[in-house]
């Protein structure tokens, strides 16, 4: 394995048993505001300082985890439930009439900065974490079918395809049976910098106000409310963004790791 | 050259269209009457259908969506809700911040890619190319808003060089105004940075395992300069894509930008109007930000078949 394998993997398990602890158990409440002891500096009672309410920020911070995974996650499952069989169905019938009209909505999206898209949404529907995913979640679908329809086009001339068409498979059974497996490995790696980016993107969003709204806790509305208290004590600034920075820098490294595991080929070139 | 350029404006256009279409057709199913919002729940029905009258609003939807389209084309966005003037005034008021953070934001990241790029690949494997490398997984992880706010930190409350935040206006003078866009483009170039320097290093070492750059070897150029007279040349054609893509990243990026630092911009201009529902002007800034980056696209690619004839003859 890797290095970059191992660290990735290490990092994005803190991240995803800390969000999984903060179910059952968090340090202190992210409710019970304690206004005395407000903006603390980390300490043995809170071991990463409090807020400007004196809730305790390594609660925050772990139920804060939820909602960013939950967000990027489902977003990734939009992008993946609804790209991939696009993309298989665009190449399954290289240039005809769903090709073509499949690429040029994805040339669309793409078109719309995701941001553009998640303001357009909340600004109609109203912010909300859900509009959030749903904003994240359709700028994945084109990435995911444009990866998708690639890889599939060039395993449609290989012999083994030849073959199952020959053996009288319909193009939709030779697009699950045969078309998908080989293109699992590319759609977990993709499906992890998709993640990683997911987890900026609803940082960005929630911090402008448009992610999840209070009194649920998300590491970008932790940062919108520290603005004020840079100068006061920065820590309140510092520690949600270098809990982003680790949890992007972990998925970018279990992405590049798992690229290098999976993907053989790849491993001979850098040989 | 003149069937491919036209190729590409009859699909430019039907993007065009289609993208006007889908934002008019979600702003439209917004619940919520603008009239009603604007004049408060305790409004008599007459007057909220006289202020529909008045704001159009109780035409049919085709009949709205064709002059809002065919306004647009002659340069009139309509007018704000809330502030009864022209949308296109308020826009262009609004773009002399926005444009210029974008473009300073290009510029530096240009500025830094280029050379961190070019040393990263002529060092491949070493500690310098290692040392780029690391700071380009830490630069597309780090939130350009929390970058943002650490500047602000450091060089505005600390060390005092620069204003937290604000924007004096290009008549208080230029480099007033520049000065003021320093931190915010900075902030707005970090990823955009992180990313063009990973696609200038990997676009080099493609090149540097083609057939020509041997022969270049071969004809007794040492490896520096048939990177410079080679290399580079052939490498600039991923790169400037990735430029142009990054423009109209920057442009939305700059939204939430000008959030940290108060800038009256674009994206100020966009969160003030969804506060108070006033729809056209959220319409009209989305549609501007998408028609920049089709058309940006546009002549990307058209600069791309110039270039390199093959590509014509694709789709």
């Amino acid at each position: 394995m890797s290095r970059n394998l191992i660290l990735g993997g290490l990092l994005t398990s803190v991240f995803v048993i800390a969000a999984l602890l903060s179910f059952v158990w968090t340090p202190d409440s992210v409710e019970a505001m304690n206004i005395a002891n407000r903006l603390k500096a980390p300490s043995a009672d809170n071991l990463l300082g409090t807020d400007h309410f004196g809730r305790d920020i390594l609660s925050m911070l772990m139920v804060g985890a939820r909602t960013s995974i939950a967000v990027a996650l489902v977003a990734v499952g939009i992008g993946m439930g609804l790209g991939v069989p696009l993309g298989l169905a665009a190449a399954a019938r290289r240039g005809g009439m769903l090709d073509e009209v499949i690429m040029r909505m994805n040339d669309l999206i793409f078109a719309f900065p995701s941001l553009v898209i998640a303001i357009l949404i909340t600004a109609v529907f109203g912010p909300s974490a859900t509009n959030a995913i749903i904003a994240i979640g359709i700028f994945n679908i084109p990435v995911f079918a444009r990866i998708t329809r690639g890889a599939a086009l060039s395993l449609w001339k290989r012999e083994f395809i030849m073959a199952a068409q020959v053996a009288g498979k319909t193009r939709t059974r030779i697009s699950v049976e045969h078309i998908l497996p080989n293109v699992a490995n590319l759609l977990i790696v993709q499906g992890t910098i998709q993640f990683s980016l997911g987890i900026l993107a609803e940082a960005g969003l929630s911090y402008v106000g448009l992610g999840a709204q209070p009194p649920i806790p998300s590491w970008g509305r932790m940062l919108a409310d520290a603005q004020t208290m840079v100068s006061l004590a920065p820590h309140v600034a510092l520690i949600p963004g270098l809990t982003i920075v680790a949890m992007v820098l972990g998925l970018n490294l279990l992405g590049d790791g798992l690229r290098d595991a999976l993907d053989p080929r790849l491993k001979v070139v850098r040989a | 050259m003149l069937g491919y350029i036209l190729k590409r404006l009859i699909s430019l256009a039907i993007s065009l269209i289609v993208a006007s279409v889908v934002i008019f057709v979600v702003v439209e199913i917004a619940p919520g009457d603008p009239a009603s919002f604007m004049l408060g729940i305790n409004a008599q029905p007459d007057t909220v259908a006289a202020l529909r009258t008045e704001l159009g609003l109780d035409q049919s939807k085709l009949d709205r969506y064709l002059s809002w389209v065919s306004g647009m084309l002659t340069g009139d966005f309509g007018t704000s809700y809330t502030y009864r003037t022209p949308v296109s005034q308020m826009i262009a008021d609004r773009m002399w911040v926005s444009l210029p953070l974008a473009l300073y934001a290009l510029t530096l990241s240009t500025l830094i890619a280029f050379p961190a790029g070019i040393f990263a690949a002529a060092r491949r494997g070493g500690a310098g190319d290692l040392a780029v490398t690391g700071a380009t997984q830490l630069g597309v992880a780090i939130p350009n808003f929390w970058f943002a706010m650490m500047l602000v930190l450091i060089f505005a409350i600390n060390l005092r060089w620069f204003s937290a935040g604000g924007f004096p206006g290009w008549d208080k003078g230029f480099w007033g105004g520049m000065k003021a866009l320093t931190l915010p483009a900075i902030a707005l170039a970090l990823p955009q940075a992180a990313i063009l320097t990973r696609v200038m290093r990997s676009s080099l070492l493609d090149i540097l395992g083609e057939d020509f750059m041997r022969t270049a070897r071969a004809k007794g150029l040492s490896s520096r300069q048939a990177l410079w007279r080679h290399g580079l040349r052939n490498a600039l054609i991923p790169v400037l894509t990735i430029i142009g893509l990054q423009f109209a990243f920057l442009l939305a990026g700059a939204i939430i930008i000008e959030q940290v630092f108060f800038l009256p911009g674009l994206g100020r201009l966009i969160f003030q109007a969804i506060t108070q529902r006033d729809l056209i002007v959220v319409e009209s800034v989305v549609m501007l930000l998408v028609f920049a980056v089709i058309v940006v696209n546009f002549l990307v690619d058209l600069a791309y078949a110039a270039v390199d004839p093959r590509l014509r003859t694709r789709t």
